[in-house]
């Protein structure tokens, strides 16, 4: 039997109308265009399944976009946000596609920054506004952004992750969940670490400065209201 | 950890002589570790935005994102307005709250999903205008939001309250009982009366499918928000008279769950069944799709 709390059950606050198909996919959107990092210059959301069919009726492709412009779920711009892509001179095309046996709500982000550069992310509105990112320029993930993430890109070899660890431990975040991938040994890996503390610009700081990490990134948890 | 069963809502209640909203702020700050202003204010955030959702589309034509439907809140505070309705002021006025907040969801506005954004209407509408009839101050609003959510979290732990699940039933049903239960002890009811309110709420929707039209949480999702308001408000006066519902509040919602699982999936929020499949919703289903493909 889950747990709940009392705003599971009141809430979230969020632009209508649909949990999964506006309020998750604006989530969603969000923390691809964080993981795409970067100025973005265009995007093509490949709409998978009941995304596919509906995301006209749902506003899902208007919550996308507002997502990619950085606006949290219950931003009430976000249903300009085709309006206030186009100021920002931000292109951005929905194709329908099948991306297999996945989840029905679905899409792929095909992000393409002002240098050139292409950022691929696939996750998932899985109910209730909650989302799960599965896959990031091709390698298998698995978060869901309710915990502060750290996302890190590192050459696969030993001691990277006591180095990235013991910073941790030296801030006092403690660590809640970690997931390592790899495509092979001794190539390039990714970590999805997610911690019970907020990770400061210092802490990224100091990540950064370990000589096997490539790419490091952090997503805070996308909660709206006081707490 | 919060109680799994009405029963021993009432029990935990009974022991320490507190309704069901104080148990409920209590079993909150022990889950989360934050203080009472914290968790309260959280609450007075939610409130804040229900004010604005059960209100905009009273005072505004608002339509949504297909265009199928908006503008009758509008109406219905027209008539409100008038003093002309047959079950009064009161009720009406209600009513055009529940609808507000389903036509501000529909037209991609603002609102608290409680529990889901398809029946966001009514518990804002039972609540407030309860409040305002009986005068209460906002504490004794956002108290009554907690009573609505200790229920919920019971309604959750037991069955589902998601549309695609167990049907409207779950989704504007746990709205609405959620809703009477607060109203109840915002009337100065027993945290019994509560939960006797919110199964006879449950009771009489028992059934009630999913049949969103093209698919869109729009028709009849709106209208239902109408119906679980009023069947929230009715029946609270129902159990503040002290009449009991005959079967106990748990094993309520264990049937409705048992229901909503034996619905088929046609009535479940696929849009292939019910009302979604008369002749005028596959009409108006290929208009709003062909429409927005231009």
């Amino acid at each position: 039997m889950r747990d709940y709390g009392v705003f599971d059950i009141l809430g979230p606050i969020m632009i209508g109308p649909s949990s999964s198909h506006t309020a998750g996919a604006a989530r969603l959107a969000k923390v691809a265009g964080i993981i795409a990092g970067g100025k973005i210059k265009k995007v093509d959301f490949l709409l998978h399944g009941s995304f596919a069919k509906t995301y006209k009726g749902h506003g899902t492709d208007k919550a996308l976009v507002a997502g990619i412009l950085n606006m949290d779920p219950w931003d009430e711009n976000l249903r300009t946000s085709f309006e206030i892509a186009a100021e920002k001179e931000i292109d951005f095309e929905f194709l329908e596609t099948d991306l297999g046996d996945t989840h029905p709500n679905t899409v792929k982000f095909i992000i393409t920054k002002e240098d050139g550069s292409v950022t691929q992310v696939t996750g998932s509105s899985i109910g209730g506004g909650s989302i799960l990112v599965s896959d990031i320029d091709g390698q298998k993930v698995e978060f869901t952004g309710e915990h502060p993430t750290l996302l890190t890109q590192h050459r696969d070899l030993p001691g990277v992750i006591s180095k990235i660890s013991s910073i941790l431990y030296e801030e006092n975040i403690n660590i809640a969940n970690m997931r390592v991938y790899r495509n092979g040994r001794g190539k390039m890996a990714t970590m999805a670490l997610e911690t019970d503390n907020p990770i400061s610009e210092k802490v990224m700081d100091l990540v950064k400065e370990i000589e096997e990490i490539e790419n490091v990134k952090f997503i805070n948890p996308i909660v709206e209201g006081v707490l | 950890m919060f109680v799994s069963s009405g029963k021993e809502l009432i029990e935990n209640c009974k022991r320490d002589n507190i309704p069901i909203w104080e148990y409920t702020i209590r079993e909150e700050i022990e889950r989360t570790g934050y203080d009472r202003k914290k968790v309260i204010d959280k609450m007075r955030h939610n409130l804040s935005v229900m004010m604005n959702s059960s209100t905009y589309a009273q005072d505004n034509n608002v339509i949504s994102v297909s265009g199928l439907i908006g503008g009758d809140a509008v109406k219905l505070k027209k008539t409100a307005d008038s003093g002309t309705s047959l079950t009064g002021d009161f009720m009406v006025r209600a009513m055009a709250r529940a609808l507000s907040s389903s036509e501000v969801n529909a037209a991609m506005g603002r609102i608290v999903a409680c529990p889901t954004a398809g029946s966001c209407g009514i518990l804002p509408a039972a609540v407030i205008s309860a409040g305002e009839k009986l005068n209460k101050s906002e504490e004794d609003l956002i108290h009554a939001l907690f009573t609505a959510s200790g229920v919920g979290i019971i309604i959750a732990k037991n069955a589902t309250m998601a549309g695609a699940e167990g049907g409207c039933q779950a989704e504007c049903g746990s709205a609405a009982a959620m809703a009477s239960a607060a109203v109840v002890e915002m009337m100065g009811g027993t945290p019994e009366q509560a939960l006797d309110a919110a199964a006879i709420v449950f009771k009489n929707v028992l059934g009630l499918i999913c049949d969103p039209v093209a698919g869109l949480v729009e028709v009849p999702c709106a209208k239902r928000n109408i119906a679980g308001t009023v069947s929230a408000l009715t029946t609270a006066d129902v159990a503040m008279s002290g009449v009991k519902s005959k079967i106990p509040f748990d094993e309520v919602v264990w049937a409705m769950y048992k229901v909503g699982k034996n619905l088929p999936p046609e009535l479940r929020e696929t849009a292939m069944g019910g009302i979604a499949i008369t002749p005028t919703a596959l009409k108006l289903q290929k208009e709003i799709f062909k429409e927005s493909e231009e």
